[in-house]
């Protein structure tokens, strides 16, 4: 199943936040978006998962997707967005209890993303309980729970600090490998663009319009391998030259507002 | 360079001194009995002032003339009748007007009609304070339970729909939010993401309301009514037997206390995620 963002351009009121963004998410791709503060990443993100609906243009879908996809299009948030009146287990199962199945296959597939992102042990604990890594791993839990074709991540890894995002990135890697479920991943870390895209679209300042998109000329699963880090510092140096200018302005608007 | 080193030198051969502890106070944390001390003595001043005549009795009886009328109520079967009066009262007015404070409470949080209308509703109608509507009520309902009922009903509706409707708003929209990007239903949504996150405020609501239900009952008892405790305070009053006064109004505070108690042991029940 493809993702497409099909010429969508949105406002907030007088403010032009994108302006004609065009592009397509293959099966099993990972795309990053990148661009300076307020160039309306995670607006885009928001709309091609169609939580807000855009001023023109339209998120579109090809082909279909895998037939044990519970929630083709699924968010991994920020801020985690956990229910803290729920234990992990708890938070895990929710996007399936409105589904048609029973509750052994609920069980199934909750035991199976615990597994997967190492929280078997930690089923009962509640979200206040854990650390952000940690949350975030429940939040990452309950979206592979659905079976996404897509994962839609917004800045997952910028509220934690620098070993936990190395930690989580290896996980994201990892689970990505396969190239069974594609991704869209917002970010203002290049190197974490880097290291997990297969294509980089670099958005430029607000009104966000495409600047380029960057293909990362290796595999991911190469990019672990000492010999590619000095392309990847390259491939992010070429990226930052492409943002800088406008990143600077941005920075001096948003301290200005 | 040689300066540097002599100035190094002599430092460290001086004396050293601690640094002061600058974080002390602001983080008031009360002892278990100093409440229960604290109270006691002064039960036992007001006890012995009472008891050596440097108080007139008819003013102010001592502690144990109040609990000696108050164990004289109980055995004359008087308390139970007052009590149980007050009780049903406050048991049905707060009921019913929690009932339609929940669900108007709930309607102006989730719906952009009943918003726009309820908000100016209530912002209208909440300041009145509800007493001053018994007459009225009496005119509409008949001078018997259901003017009084129908007080307290008031009292707790607008305190529980403004309390409700501040917690709904108050749940975090990205919980709102993660639950619409799977495509949870609006009723799921609701009972599940949107009740437990508005509980602390119904809770903290009701908390307000249990209170606003006892001054509404004593009031309303003390207008038109011959059994209830209100009615019971008022008629020790022009008696002059001010044991028997400051009898009901201890067991007024022993009932607050112990809603208070109820409704922190459900806060413990239901909010032991916080």
């Amino acid at each position: 199943m493809d993702l497409i963002a099909n010429h969508i351009t949105h406002r907030f009121g007088d403010l032009a936040v994108l302006d004609d963004v065009s592009f397509t998410v293959g099966a099993g791709e990972v795309v990053a978006i990148v661009g300076p503060s307020g160039c309306g990443k995670s607006t885009l993100l928001s709309i091609l998962g169609g939580l807000l609906q855009p001023t023109s243009g339209a998120p579109e879908l090809r082909g279909a997707p895998p037939a044990d996809s519970l929630n083709p299009l699924t968010f991994v948030f920020q801020d985690f967005a956990l229910l803290p009146w729920a234990t992990v287990e708890e938070n895990v199962e929710f996007p399936l209890l409105h589904t048609q199945l029973s509750a052994a296959q609920r069980r199934v597939l909750v035991e199976d993303a615990l597994r997967r992102t190492g929280l078997t042990d930690f089923r009962q604990t509640y979200p206040k309980q854990l650390s952000g890594g940690m949350r975030q791993r429940v939040g990452i839990s309950r979206a592979l729970a659905v079976k996404p074709a897509i994962l839609l991540m917004d800045e997952p890894l910028s509220a934690l600090d620098s070993q936990t995002r190395e930690l989580l990135m290896e996980d994201f890697v990892r689970l990505l490998a396969d190239g069974g479920m594609g991704a869209v991943y917002v970010t203002h870390n290049l190197e974490e663009a880097a290291r997990l895209a297969d294509r980089i679209v670099v958005l430029s300042r607000r009104p966000g319009r495409i600047r380029e998109v960057v293909t990362v000329p290796m595999t991911r699963a190469a990019r672990g391998e000492a010999a590619a880090r000095e392309k990847l510092l390259a491939l992010q140096n070429q990226i930052w030259s492409l943002i800088r200018n406008e990143a600077i302005d941005a920075e001096r608007e948003v301290q200005h507002a | 360079m040689l300066d540097r080193a002599a100035t190094d030198m002599a430092a460290k051969n001086e004396a050293t001194r601690p640094v002061r502890f600058r974080g002390a106070g602001f983080v008031p944390a009360s002892s278990r009995y100093g409440g229960w001390i604290a109270l006691a003595l002064v039960i036992a001043i007001w006890q012995a002032a009472g008891s050596a005549g440097l108080v007139n009795a008819l003013f102010l009886p001592t502690p144990s003339a109040i609990v000696r009328a108050i164990y004289q109520l109980a055995v004359s079967g008087a308390l139970w009748q007052h009590l149980s009066a007050s009780l049903l009262r406050i048991g049905v007015g707060w009921l019913l007007g929690t009932a339609a404070g929940v669900a108007v409470g709930f309607a102006i949080g989730l719906s952009r009609l009943a918003r726009s209308v309820g908000i100016t509703f209530i912002s209208a109608l909440f300041p009145i304070p509800k007493i001053a509507l018994l007459p009225l009520l009496i005119l509409w309902l008949g001078i018997g339970e259901e003017p009084k009922i129908a007080t307290i009903a008031l009292g707790v509706f607008f305190s529980t729909a403004i309390s409700v409707y501040s917690g709904v708003d108050a749940v975090p929209r990205n919980l709102i939010r993660m639950a619409q990007s799977f495509n949870v239903p609006f009723a799921t949504i609701v009972r599940k993401v949107i009740w437990p996150g508005a509980l602390p405020a119904i809770l903290a609501g009701f908390r307000i309301t249990a209170s606003v239900a006892l001054l509404l009952v004593v009031s309303a008892e003390m207008i038109g009514a011959q059994y209830g405790i209100g009615a019971f305070v008022l008629q020790a009053g022009n008696l002059m037997q001010t044991d028997q006064l400051l009898a009901g109004v201890v067991i007024l505070s022993v009932f607050g206390l112990a809603v208070g108690k109820v409704i922190g042991w459900l806060e413990t029940r239901l909010l032991h995620w916080r």
